[in-house]
């Protein structure tokens, strides 16, 4: 009697165990099927849209032709701005966090608030540069738009700064220092200088982390029809174009905003993969 | 021999460049100023937030969180909409988004082969790096027509009148409501969070685990009684950060929630949060009063992300310890 319970109740644990085991992979494909859908839209709905109009035209007027430069032009100098401003932020507070003050009182909270910083909603940071660059200076500008983007991108390198110092190895600062050379003469020509890969990858991280952001510059940068490399004026984005035409009554306009959707998420998965190959190299 | 290999120009200019003790200072202090940097920009969020946000508080006081009112026109601003619908699509996207994420990081660290693991995941984590406005189009576009026909449909006309069903599931079947838009907002998180409880799982020793095999537990028992007590506290720590998520997630919930200012009264009601309220209105702010009172609901939204960003940093901290 005992004995068969025992065997009943172990077929019951099986059975729990492998149901549970299928959730789990159910679960796991469940995720990589939204992967799969969403690429495979993009896809479907853009890549007929690429051609040589896009990226030589500048937006049309709703029924004419035209291209998306005027945006890709303006994504890339704002995020080229942004990420000026985030690496050299980013690299010398993530330094400053491994190298000097990180294990201080003040180290820890400047890493929290890091962290929230990293995680907090990115339309505030629009919000809060609005309040600091456009509204005391009466107009939106292609500047503002890179200062929110910075902003952005610099708890990124900040933290991935931080990580791959850490991981370089003591010997390297001690042997600087024994030949007698100081602690920032050390960090700049040995520490950096063999965290090279890991340091580009904090800016890759950085950069694809900001192309996508849409809801920052909606207040800051604004957009802009025409083409404009002024940093004054409003400047139009790839994010900013994409939202103003999917959203409107346009077929063709709808068109463009998949192309743009298609070239921004190709920019940023490239990145991204190139970003993570690296820093795997970087680890070893 | 070694005088001819090291340059003596080298050799020299790093000594003479070692006793450098200005050089050094400034570096420090470029260091740390950049550090201090970061902290200055986090209270200037607050304070800019606090300080623009301030006459929509003056005016309404505790009515501005309470009211459902949103009258660009009449001047009235009340917040009771755009925040419920935050609270709304947040909790509900982390319910549909937890199990799958725990589902997905369990399966890739105790059940996956290590060949299929590792590809798998980095697949996870490259859908955590698509820009949510992607989402927000695909989501508008080819989600939720789909949503509306197979699924909202069918449930409106399968519901009997005066149910609780029908209040439920009332609406205008076009696919953009509170619901599809927590859809949307799970798929997004749902890499995130993988990705960090992953990590923490990978962080449970390996005797720990051996052990509760070596007691003849099966696979689901050990999940169950060892390794995820074993990170307990982190696994708040992931659910707090996917919440913080989705507090604050616009592109994709603008596109999506039907931007519509009531309370939501159903399932399938359209309604706002605060960040797509703030995206959608902000640049076409008619008076100083309207943009005062997104500015408050900014505010607002901030208050709520950093109580709940910092209590996920604190656990997930103390938790990798």
């Amino acid at each position: 009697m005992a004995k068969e319970f025992g065997i009943a109740r172990a077929r019951n644990r099986r059975i729990i165990n492998a149901v549970f085991v299928g959730a789990c992979g159910i679960a796991t494909f469940i995720a990589l099927a939204a992967l799969v859908m969403i690429l495979w839209s993009l896809v479907i709905q853009g890549i007929g849209g690429i051609d040589a109009k896009i990226f030589t035209m500048t937006q049309p007027a709703p029924g004419s032709e035209g291209g998306l430069s005027n945006a890709i032009t303006g994504s890339l100098i704002m995020c080229g701005l942004g990420m000026f401003i985030a690496l050299v932020v980013g690299i010398l507070a993530g330094t400053w966090l491994s190298e000097y003050g990180g294990k201080t009182r003040y180290g820890q909270v400047v890493r929290f608030m890091n962290d929230v910083l990293l995680s907090a909603p990115s339309i505030l940071i629009g919000l809060f540069v609005y309040g600091i660059l456009v509204a005391p200076f009466h107009g939106f500008s292609a500047l503002a738009g890179a200062v929110a983007l910075g902003i952005l991108a610099v708890p990124v390198v900040t933290r991935t700064t931080e990580d791959i110092l850490n991981l370089q190895p003591n010997t390297l600062r001690e042997a600087g220092m024994a030949l007698g050379a100081t602690r920032a003469f050390v960090t700049r020509k040995i520490v950096w200088r063999s965290a090279a890969a890991g340091l580009v990858t904090a800016g890759l991280l950085g950069f694809a982390r900001i192309s996508g952001e849409t809801a920052p510059l909606l207040f800051t940068s604004l957009g802009n029809q025409f083409f404009s490399v002024n940093l004054t004026q409003p400047m139009a984005s790839l994010p900013t174009t994409i939202f103003q035409f999917a959203l409107s009554a346009y077929d063709d306009w709808r068109r463009l905003a998949w192309v743009g959707a298609l070239l921004i998420a190709t920019a940023v998965l490239t990145i991204n993969i190139i970003g993570r190959v690296l820093s795997r190299e970087s680890h070893r | 021999m070694t005088a001819t290999t090291l340059p003596a120009a080298r050799a020299s200019g790093f000594a003479q460049k070692a006793p450098g003790a200005t050089s050094e200072i400034i570096f420090r202090w470029a260091c740390a100023s950049a550090a201090t940097l970061l902290l200055a920009t986090l209270s200037g969020v607050v304070i800019s937030l606090a300080i623009g946000g301030w006459p929509a508080f003056h005016t309404f006081g505790f009515q501005f969180l309470t009211s459902t009112t949103w009258d660009p026109v009449g001047e009235v601003y009340g917040a009771a909409g755009p925040i419920a619908g935050t609270l709304i699509t947040a909790f509900l996207a982390l319910l549909m988004a937890l199990p799958l994420a725990m589902g997905a990081s369990i399966f890739l660290v105790e059940f996956a082969p290590a060949r299929l693991s590792r590809p798998i995941a980095m697949a996870i984590e490259l859908l955590a790096g698509i820009p949510s406005i992607v989402y927000g189009m695909w989501g508008l576009f080819v989600f939720a027509p789909w949503f509306a026909e197979h699924v909202q449909m069918p449930l409106m006309m399968a519901a009997t009148p005066g149910s609780w069903l029908e209040t439920l599931v009332q609406g205008v079947p076009n696919g953009a409501n509170i619901f599809t838009a927590s859809m949307i907002l799970a798929i997004m998180i749902l890499p995130y969070m993988a990705a960090v409880f992953r990590e923490l799982l990978l962080t449970v020793p390996a005797q720990v685990r051996e052990a509760g095999y070596g007691l003849g537990c099966t696979p689901f028992e050990v999940m169950k009684s060892v390794t995820v007590p074993y990170v307990g506290q982190g696994m708040i720590g992931v659910i707090m950060l996917g919440l913080g998520r989705a507090l604050g997630e616009t592109m994709a919930v603008t596109f999506i929630i039907g931007n519509a200012h009531n309370f939501p009264k159903s399932m399938f009601d359209s309604g706002s949060t605060i960040a797509s309220t703030i995206a959608s209105e902000f640049a076409e702010a008619s008076s100083p009063e309207h943009t005062a009172a997104l500015i408050a609901l900014g505010f607002v939204l901030f208050v709520i992300t950093f109580i709940v960003l910092a209590i996920a940093r604190i656990l997930l901290a103390r938790s990798k310890r």
